[in-house]
């Protein structure tokens, strides 16, 4: 391509800058057309956390699930998945967890008895090849099996920004549009939200692979059970905007708090990379073990306040499915991650409890 | 007309090795960091594994860079632009060994390891901590960019020199000879 002087041809000079600023040109587009200049409507992790945080984001506050508190205990395996997975956790014997109970929504000081999900997140063996991050969720399944169409759904169930009122018409003709919604549905005209954190019982959603020894790989969901032999529920203070966080501290004080995680095998039938779909109740399940909680912290001060539940953080001997919900929910984790970290990292002590900029400063 | 030799064999290869290779990470970093899409999960493992490679590299480079002599720039070249292509090659230097720094501590400090192409895991250089991983992301996003201007500018230099001005510049990186 190039010749120097030595080079007999060096191509007449009105080709060669016409050379020089394609080649250029070519390399700047390339670059916009990477960082997205060109990405018109699709959806990017950025858009989807904007809509998550809304117009007036919470500084420092994640932009989903921004309420909630730290607990911590261990989990105590039974040795059952070990010859489903060879993840350290499932080996019989203790871990350690760090955890967090959250309601859905962008606001850190909502009503907990207004939210309509729950959910609980918690991490074992942090910053080693065998670090697992959980995220899971009250619903057992998503009322969508994309992401665009997820956005689309957190579109349709947004209020307005003037009459702040959701538009029933427009989440009508969502949920019409998506007949695959129809298990979400059913589960959300059924249930019915428990006195307690303790309570509820949360579902990994997506589908993940546990690697055996063998090499076999399985497909699994999970669900973390909660265990109903509480001498008494302590009582929940309706009344109060942090109802369910008052009720879990009250109960930790007399009893540790208990979850069986219990897997879901899914056998050739099933569709693993589908969110929106419920498998048969006829399912073998495996007892991996039980969370035993003892301890909690105000979010504000414990560890997992700054934690990042990506749930794409896999153990050795687990990895995640083609479902492109789960695949999507990495990026916009990040993105969320990297916004209130920032803030913190410039605004640190100067924002309040709702992640407003405080007045003195 | 210059004497000295263009550049050798190992410092042509590192050259163009890097630069296919960089080139392909800054642009993967900027689309995976918006992308829902199904790949982005194997994207970052391979962006961490192949970002490994590159601190590798260009510590081989380095070495490489201080064992050999670097062909001279052509006698007419202005003092400015010699000035200018040393500023630039030296943050360029600078950017290839920041990025991979830089994206390897924001990784610790979200609390994750970096495994190496599925072969090995690298130590923890710090603790998990929030406001550690926002100072790396931002920095690695930020040197992404001045590191993407500092390529603009070093492709356009090199094309002016090897298109327009043919004064053997460009030759000296492209076969080795002058």
């Amino acid at each position: 391509m190039t010749k120097d002087k030595h080079g007999s041809d060096g191509g007449s000079l009105i080709v060669r800058k016409f050379l020089l600023v394609a080649s250029i040109a070519s390399f700047a587009t390339a670059t916009l057309y990477f960082a997205g200049a060109f990405n018109g409507d699709t959806v990017t992790a950025q858009r989807f956390v904007d809509l998550q945080q809304g117009d007036k984001p919470h500084l420092g506050f994640r932009r989903a699930h921004a309420k909630g508190m730290c607990v911590s205990g261990h989990f105590e395996s039974t040795g059952e998945l070990a010859s489903y997975s060879t993840a350290a956790i499932f080996a019989q014997g203790h871990t350690e967890f760090l955890g967090r109970f959250s309601i859905a929504g962008n606001n850190p000081t909502a009503p907990d008895l207004k939210a309509p999900v729950r959910s609980f997140a918690f991490v074992v063996n942090p910053a080693t090849s065998q670090e697992w991050r959980v995220a899971m969720n009250t619903p057992p399944v998503m009322a969508v099996a994309t992401p665009d169409a997820f956005f689309q759904q957190l579109q349709a169930l947004s209020p307005d920004p003037i009459t702040k009122q959701r538009d029933p018409e427009k989440i009508k003709a969502f949920f019409k549009a998506h007949p695959e919604s129809k298990a979400f549905n059913d589960w959300k005209a059924a249930y019915v939200p428990t006195n307690s954190f303790a309570a509820e019982r949360y579902h990994s959603i997506n589908a993940f692979y546990l690697h055996n020894e063998q090499g076999e790989k399985q497909a699994v969901r999970w669900q973390a059970v909660p265990h109903d032999d509480y001498r008494e529920l302590a009582e929940l203070d309706k009344t109060s905007a942090d109802a369910l966080q008052k009720q879990l501290a009250q109960q930790l004080k007399s009893q540790s708090v208990k979850f069986d995680l219990l897997f879901t095998l899914a056998n050739n039938s099933d569709d693993e990379n589908n969110p929106t779909i419920p498998w048969p109740m006829t399912r073998k399940t495996v007892n991996a073990g039980t969370l035993v909680i003892t301890d909690w912290r105000p979010q504000a001060q414990g560890k997992c306040g700054e934690q990042n539940f990506d749930p794409l953080v896999l153990p050795a001997g687990m990895s995640a499915t083609a479902d492109p919900i789960l695949r999507a929910r990495g990026a916009a984790y990040a993105q969320s991650y990297r916004r209130r970290a920032t803030e913190k990292l410039l605004y640190g002590q100067s924002t309040n409890s709702q992640g407003e900029p405080n007045v003195s400063n | 007309m210059s004497v000295t030799k263009g550049y050798s064999a190992v410092s042509r290869t590192l050259h163009w090795t890097m630069a296919l290779l960089l080139i392909s990470m800054l642009f993967l970093g900027l689309s995976m960091v918006q992308s829902l899409a199904v790949w982005q999960v194997e994207a970052v493992a391979l962006h961490k594994s192949f970002g490994f490679l590159a601190l590798v590299l260009v510590i081989i480079r380095l070495i490489n860079k201080a064992l050999s002599t670097k062909p001279e720039l052509p006698n007419e070249l202005p003092a400015i632009q010699r000035l200018a292509a040393s500023v630039i090659h030296c943050g360029l230097y600078i950017a290839m060994l920041l990025m991979p720094l830089s994206g390897w501590l924001m990784q610790n400090a979200d609390g994750r390891v970096v495994h190496v192409f599925g072969l090995f895991t690298v130590p923890n250089l710090v603790e998990a901590d929030i406001k550690y991983f926002a100072l790396f992301r931002e920095l690695h996003g930020i040197i992404a960019w001045l590191f993407l201007a500092m390529i603009f500018m070093h492709i356009s230099a090199a094309l002016y020199h090897g298109l327009i001005k043919q004064d053997g510049v460009m030759s000296a990186m492209l076969t080795g000879k002058k």
